[in-house]
C-alpha cells in the first residue's frame, strides 16, 4: 500500500490524467459490453446459465455445416435488420439454489393461512388436501401432456376428464358436464352467453348476490352484445323473489342465482326456478360443490345449467388462481355447451375406450361460429378434484358437508354472544356468514388487531357493498379447530 | 396390448373408505336445526367407495397410459411442448403463495405482488410493449380480452367498428375470440408465400374495420417481414393490430413485436415460457398493450407506490389499483393463473438475458434442421426455412394410400408423439412440427429416420402405416360413434 502511493507520487501529474483517460475508456467499454446498449442475441457470456437446452455449440456448428449453412445468421434473413437491435435490461441467469433463495424470501414475505388461522372465504377456499392428491397430481405423465389430441396415447387424461365429468354431475344432479372451464366466474359468464344464443333474448336477471366479482366478469363479457343485466336486491341476504316478478319478462334469457350466496346464505332455489321457468327463461344456478354434500342440488330444482368454482375441490387458494369452472347442463342444453368434452367410445378392437367428443361446437372446427372461444379446459385442476372426490368417496362429501355446517355454526352462536357483534342477516347459511360490529369499533381495525395475534379475520363487506358497513364476511370449514375459533371468540372478547 | 383400467366406479364396494376426515370437535346440532328440510339433498351423489390403494393404483395407472414431455418427443406444432424444469413446480408449491388468500390485504402480500409486478416488467422488456396484463387465463382468452380492449379504445374516440380481419391461415381461437366479442370476421387469403397478402388486406381494412388479428411468426413458422407495413395499412385506416404470441417461441432475444407496430400481443406463459400444459390446462396468456391502450386494461392493475414507513424512510409497495375508469372491467374472478406466474418467473430468472436469447436461436436451429431432413422426402409447400416451426404436407403419400392422420398414428409407435396435423387449413394434409429448443440433435435424428421410414413404407406398403398404432394403449378410436351415440358419463 504505501510502495503503492509512493508510486503515484512520483509519477508526474500528465502521465496520471492519461492514464485515467485510459482507465475511464477501459471502464466505459466493459459497461457498454455487459449493458442494455449491447444485446440481442448476439451476445452472449461465457457463463453458463440453466437454460434447459441440450445442443452444445458443436452440435449447432455440426447442424448447421449439414445444413449447407455458413452461419445462424442466415436463418434470419427474413427479419429486416432495424427490428434486430433492441437494449433489453434482463439481469443475467441464476442458479438453482439463487434462484429458490429470492423465491423463498418472497413466499415468506407474504402472511398466509400457512402460519396464520384465516377465516377469510368469499369464493376462495381452504380445505384440507388428502396428502396423496399432490403425490398423484405431480406425476409429469400427467402434468407435461398436452391436450388429449392423440387418444391413442392419452387415455389417462382422457379417462380421468371422463370420470370428472360423471363425478361433477353425481355431485350436481346435472345429465351431463363439462371438461371444466377456467375459473367460477367464467364459467358462469359463459352459461349466460349460452341462454341468450338458445333463447335468442337479450335481458340476463342475476341475483345482487351473486359473487361481486362474477358479476363484475359477467359485465364485461356480455358488454357490446346488446345485452342488458338487470340486478335484484337482496335486502334479507337472499335475493328478493317479489322484486324478481316484477322485473322479469319474456324477454329475459336466463335468471343467475348463487347457493349459498356470497353472504354465505341459502337461497330459496325452489321458488326462484319456478319464477324463471314461467317466463321461459332459463334458471342457472351458481354453486359450491362442498356444499352439495348436503345441500340440494340443481338437478332437484330443475336448474337449467349449474357452473361454479371446483377449487374447492383438492385445489390450493394460490392467490387466486389457477382455479377451475365446472359446467354442467340438461341433456337438451347439451350441443350447445362450450368447452371439452370427453365420450365413451370404442377403439379398433372393440374395447372400451375415451374420446374428446362432439367437437363440432368447438373453435377449431367451428371457427366465429363456435358455442365458445375456449381451446382448453383446467385439465390438471380437474384431475385433482377428480381424485380428492374419489378420495372423500360418498360418506366422505357428505361428514365433510356437515362438518362445515357444525363448525361454522358453533363459530357463528359464540359469536352472537358477543356485544361487539351482531349477525348481518337473519338466514339459514352453509359456512359463511357476515357479521356487524356494533359501536365505534371498525371491521379495519379488529382486523388490524386479530392479525397481530396471528389471526386473519373475514372479508370487509362494504369493500363489495357499500351498504353492509361495518360487517365482515367470516367463513369457517374443517380446517379450523374448535381451539382456534375459541381463540378468535377470545380475541373478540378483548375488544 | 395393455390392459384396461376399470373406471372408477367399477372398482367401488359399499363401505370402503380412503381419506378420513378429522371428528367434529365442536358439541354437535341436529342438522334441520340449522337448515330447513326442505333446503337439504334428497338422494346421495354415487361418490365411488374405494381405498387408498385403489386410489393411487387407478391414478398412477391412468398416468401410464399417456404420453407427455417427460417420456416421448413432442413435436405437437403450434403449442411449444418444451420441457418443464423442476425447480418451476418447487417455487410454485412454497407455502407462502400457495396459502395465500386473494382478499388478503395487500400488506400481507407483498412477495406476491413484487412477483406479479416483476413479472410485468420483464414481458414487457421481452416483448417491447408498454404494459402488461396478467389476468387473462389462456391466450384465447387473452384474445378475447385484447378484443374487448380494441373496442373500448375505438369507442372511447367515438367510433363504431364492426369487422376483424384475420389471415386464412389464423388459429381457430381468433375468429372465435371475435365472434365472442361481437365482431363479425373476414377472413384473408394468404399469398402465394404463406403470408399476409398486402393488396388484399389493403382491400379489406376499411373504415368499419377495428382490428388485424396476426400470427407473426405465422402458423406456417414463416416470419410475416412486411410486418411493418401490415400495421401501417391498419393504423392508417384508423384501426388496430391484435398479434396472437403463441410463436413467442421463435423471437426471444431475436426482435420485439412491441417494435413492429402491434397493438396488443399475448403471450402463452404455458409455451414460451416453460410453464406445464397439464393435460390441456392450466396455461395463462398475459396481454402487453402500447401506451395508448394502457388505460383499458383490466383491473385491478398492479403498482407500485412509493410510501413513508414510520422512520420516515422511503419504501416501495405493491398494490392492486382499481381506479382505472376505462378499463374493460374484469376478465375473471381474482388476479389470474398465479400458479402459472410463479412458474414462468422462476424460469425467467434461471435463463436471465443469456438464456433467453439462446432459447429462440435454438428453437430456430431445430426447427430447420428437421425441415432440411425431411424436404426430400415430403412436400413442403411454403419457405425454404423456417423459424421455430415448419409445415409439410403429405399430398404425396395420401395419393399413395397413407394421410396425414396415418402418418401421425404411425410415428405413435415409433414412440413420439404425432405433429399438430390439418392444420393450418390452408395446408393439404398438413403435418405442423414445431420441435423446441430442448430437445438434442440425437432425437432430432432420430424423429426425422422414423418419418423417413414411414416415407418409404407408404411407397411400398402404405398398409403398414394405414393399420397403426400397433403398440399403444388402445387402437384407432371409432370418433363418429363418440359423437353420434354420446355417452358423457358413467352410470
Amino acid at each position: 500500500m504505501t510502495h503503492f502511493t509512493c508510486g503515484m507520487k512520483s509519477m508526474p501529474a500528465d502521465k496520471l490524467f492519461f492514464l485515467l483517460i485510459v482507465l475511464l475508456f477501459i471502464v466505459s467499454i466493459l459497461t457498454l459490453l455487459t449493458s442494455k446498449l449491447f444485446t440481442g442475441y448476439r451476445f452472449h457470456l461465457n457463463r453458463s446459465v440453466m437454460d434447459y437446452i441440450p445442443n452444445t455449440e458443436c452440435d449447432k456448428r455440426k447442424m448447421l455445416k449439414e445444413m449447407g449453412m455458413s452461419s445462424f445468421e442466415a436463418l434470419l434473413e427474413n427479419i429486416p435488420p432495424t427490428f434486430r437491435k433492441f437494449s433489453s435490461v434482463l439481469p443475467s441467469g441464476l442458479s438453482e439454489p439463487e434462484v429458490l433463495r429470492d423465491l423463498r424470501s418472497l413466499s415468506e414475505k407474504n402472511t398466509s393461512a400457512g402460519t396464520c388461522i384465516s377465516f377469510l372465504g368469499a369464493g376462495a377456499y381452504e380445505h384440507y388436501i388428502p396428502s396423496l392428491v399432490d403425490h398423484l397430481a405431480s406425476r409429469s405423465e400427467f402434468f407435461t401432456c398436452y391436450t388429449p389430441y392423440q387418444p391413442e396415447v392419452s387415455q389417462g387424461t382422457l379417462q380421468v376428464i371422463y370420470e370428472f365429468q360423471t363425478l361433477m354431475c353425481e355431485l350436481t344432479g346435472m345429465d351431463v358436464a363439462n371438461s371444466s372451464m377456467y375459473d367460477g366466474s367464467t364459467a358462469l359468464a359463459e352459461a349466460a352467453l349460452l341462454s341468450t344464443r338458445l333463447k335468442e333474448k337479450n335481458k340476463i336477471v342475476c341475483s345482487r348476490a351473486i359473487h361481486p366479482e362474477y358479476r363484475h366478469v359477467l359485465r364485461t363479457y356480455l358488454k357490446g352484445l346488446h345485452t342488458e343485466i338487470v340486478e335484484i336486491d337482496t335486502p334479507e341476504g337472499i335475493t328478493d323473489v317479489n322484486q324478481l316478478e316484477k322485473v322479469i319478462g319474456d324477454t329475459t334469457a336466463a335468471v343467475l342465482v348463487q347457493n349459498p350466496n356470497f353472504y354465505g346464505c341459502i337461497e330459496d332455489m325452489e321458488t326462484i326456478s319456478d319464477v324463471a321457468h314461467r317466463h321461459d327463461a332459463l334458471f342457472l344456478a351458481c354453486v359450491n360443490p362442498i356444499s352439495l354434500g348436503i345441500l340440494k342440488p340443481p338437478g332437484e330444482y330443475n336448474a337449467d345449467i349449474a357452473v361454479g368454482e371446483a377449487q374447492v375441490l383438492g385445489n390450493y387458494l394460490n392467490y387466486g388462481g389457477p382455479y377451475l369452472g365446472f359446467f354442467a347442463v340438461k341433456k337438451e342444453l347439451l350441443r350447445k355447451m362450450p368447452g371439452r368434452i370427453a365420450g365413451e367410445t370404442i377403439d379398433s378392437l372393440g374395447k372400451r375406450c375415451f374420446v374428446l367428443t362432439l367437437q363440432a361446437r368447438e373453435q377449431h372446427i367451428r371457427r366465429e361460429k363456435a358455442t365458445s372461444n375456449i381451446c382448453t379446459n383446467q385439465a390438471l385442476l380437474a384431475l385433482r378434484a377428480c381424485i380428492y372426490l374419489c378420495a372423500l368417496g360418498k360418506k366422505g362429501i357428505a361428514e365433510l358437508s356437515r362438518l362445515n355446517l357444525q363448525k361454522s355454526h358453533y363459530a357463528y352462536d359464540k359469536l352472537c354472544t358477543l356485544d361487539i357483534l351482531e349477525p348481518t342477516f337473519q338466514q339459514p347459511f352453509f359456512h359463511e356468514f357476515g357479521m356487524k360490529a356494533k359501536g365505534n369499533l371498525r371491521i379495519q381495525k379488529i382486523n388490524e388487531r386479530l392479525l397481530k395475534k396471528g389471526i386473519i379475520g373475514g372479508l370487509k363487506l362494504s369493500a363489495f357493498y357499500p351498504d353492509l358497513a361495518n360487517s365482515m364476511l367470516l367463513c369457517v370449514t374443517e380446517t379450523k379447530t374448535k381451539e382456534s375459533i375459541d381463540r378468535l371468540v377470545a380475541e373478540l372478547t378483548q375488544m | 396390448m395393455h390392459q384396461a383400467e376399470p373406471l372408477i366406479f367399477e372398482k367401488s364396494s359399499p363401505g370402503r373408505r380412503c381419506f378420513i376426515l378429522p371428528a367434529c370437535d365442536v358439541p354437535e346440532k341436529p342438522v334441520t336445526s340449522f337448515l330447513p328440510q326442505k333446503m337439504l339433498r334428497k338422494q346421495e351423489a354415487q361418490l365411488p367407495e374405494v381405498s387408498e390403494i385403489d386410489v393411487v393404483r387407478h391414478f398412477t395407472r391412468l398416468s401410464q397410459m399417456n404420453f407427455c414431455v417427460d417420456t416421448n418427443f413432442y413435436p405437437l406444432g403450434s403449442c411449444t411442448m418444451k420441457y418443464n424444469p423442476r425447480i418451476n413446480e418447487d417455487a410454485a408449491r412454497m407455502e407462502g403463495f400457495t396459502k395465500l388468500h386473494p382478499y388478503q390485504p395487500v400488506e400481507q402480500c407483498q412477495g406476491m405482488l413484487k412477483l406479479l409486478y416483476d413479472l410485468e416488467q420483464i414481458l414487457k422488456d421481452i416483448s417491447g410493449m408498454s404494459a402488461f396484463t396478467l389476468q387473462p387465463a389462456a391466450g384465447a382468452h387473452g384474445e378475447l380480452t385484447g378484443m374487448l380492449i380494441i373496442r373500448a379504445y375505438l369507442e372511447k374516440k367515438g367510433e363504431h367498428r364492426h369487422k376483424i380481419i384475420i389471415p386464412d391461415s389464423a388459429h381457430g381461437t381468433n375468429p372465435a375470440s371475435a365472434a365472442l366479442c361481437g365482431y363479425e370476421v373476414e377472413s384473408i387469403q394468404s399469398n402465394a408465400s404463406g403470408l399476409v397478402d398486402i393488396e388484399k388486406l389493403k382491400a379489406a381494412f376499411t373504415h368499419d374495420t377495428a382490428a388485424l388479428m396476426i400470427t407473426n411468426p405465422n402458423t406456417l413458422g414463416l416470419f410475416e417481414k412486411d410486418i411493418l407495413e401490415i400495421c401501417k395499412i391498419a393504423h392508417d385506416a384508423g384501426g388496430l393490430v391484435y398479434c396472437d404470441g403463441a410463436n413467442m417461441n421463435a423471437l426471444l432475444g431475436i426482435a420485439r413485436l412491441g417494435d413492429m407496430g402491434v397493438d396488443i400481443l399475448h403471450l402463452n406463459l404455458h409455451k414460451t415460457f416453460s410453464t406445464p400444459h397439464g393435460g390441456g390446462g392450466p396455461g395463462a396468456g398475459p396481454i402487453g398493450v402500447t401506451e395508448a391502450l394502457k388505460p383499458f386494461l383490466p383491473v385491478p392493475r398492479i403498482e407500485m407506490v412509493d410510501t413513508l414507513t414510520a422512520e420516515d424512510t422511503a419504501e416501495n409497495i405493491y398494490i392492486l389499483n382499481y381506479a382505472h375508469p376505462d378499463s374493460i372491467g374484469k376478465v375473471r374472478a381474482f388476479y389470474g393463473h398465479i400458479g402459472m406466474m410463479i412458474r414462468a418467473y422462476t424460469y425467467l430468472l434461471s435463463l436471465g438475458k443469456e438464456g433467453v436469447c439462446k432459447v429462440s436461436e435454438y428453437a430456430v436451429l431445430n426447427a430447420n434442421y428437421l425441415l432440411h431432413k425431411l424436404k426430400n422426402h415430403y412436400d413442403i409447400p411454403y419457405g425454404k426455412t423456417c423459424m421455430h416451426e415448419f409445415v409439410i404436407s403429405a399430398k404425396k403419400q395420401k395419393q399413395k394410400g397413407a394421410s396425414a392422420l396415418d402418418i401421425a398414428k404411425k410415428l405413435l409407435d415409433y414412440g413420439f408423439h404425432a405433429p399438430t396435423i390439418y392444420f393450418p387449413l390452408i395446408v393439404e394434409e398438413a403435418l405442423m412440427i414445431e420441435p423446441t429448443e430442448t430437445e438434442s440433435r440425437e432425437t432430432l435424428d432420430a424423429f426425422a429416420a422414423a418419418m423417413i421410414r414411414i416415407a418409404e413404407d407408404i411407397e411400398q406398403q402404405p398398409e403398414l402405416v394405414r393399420n397403426t398404432p400397433q403398440t399403444t394403449p388402445i387402437g384407432r378410436p371409432d370418433e363418429v360413434k363418440a359423437a353420434r351415440e354420446p355417452k358423457l358419463r358413467w352410470e
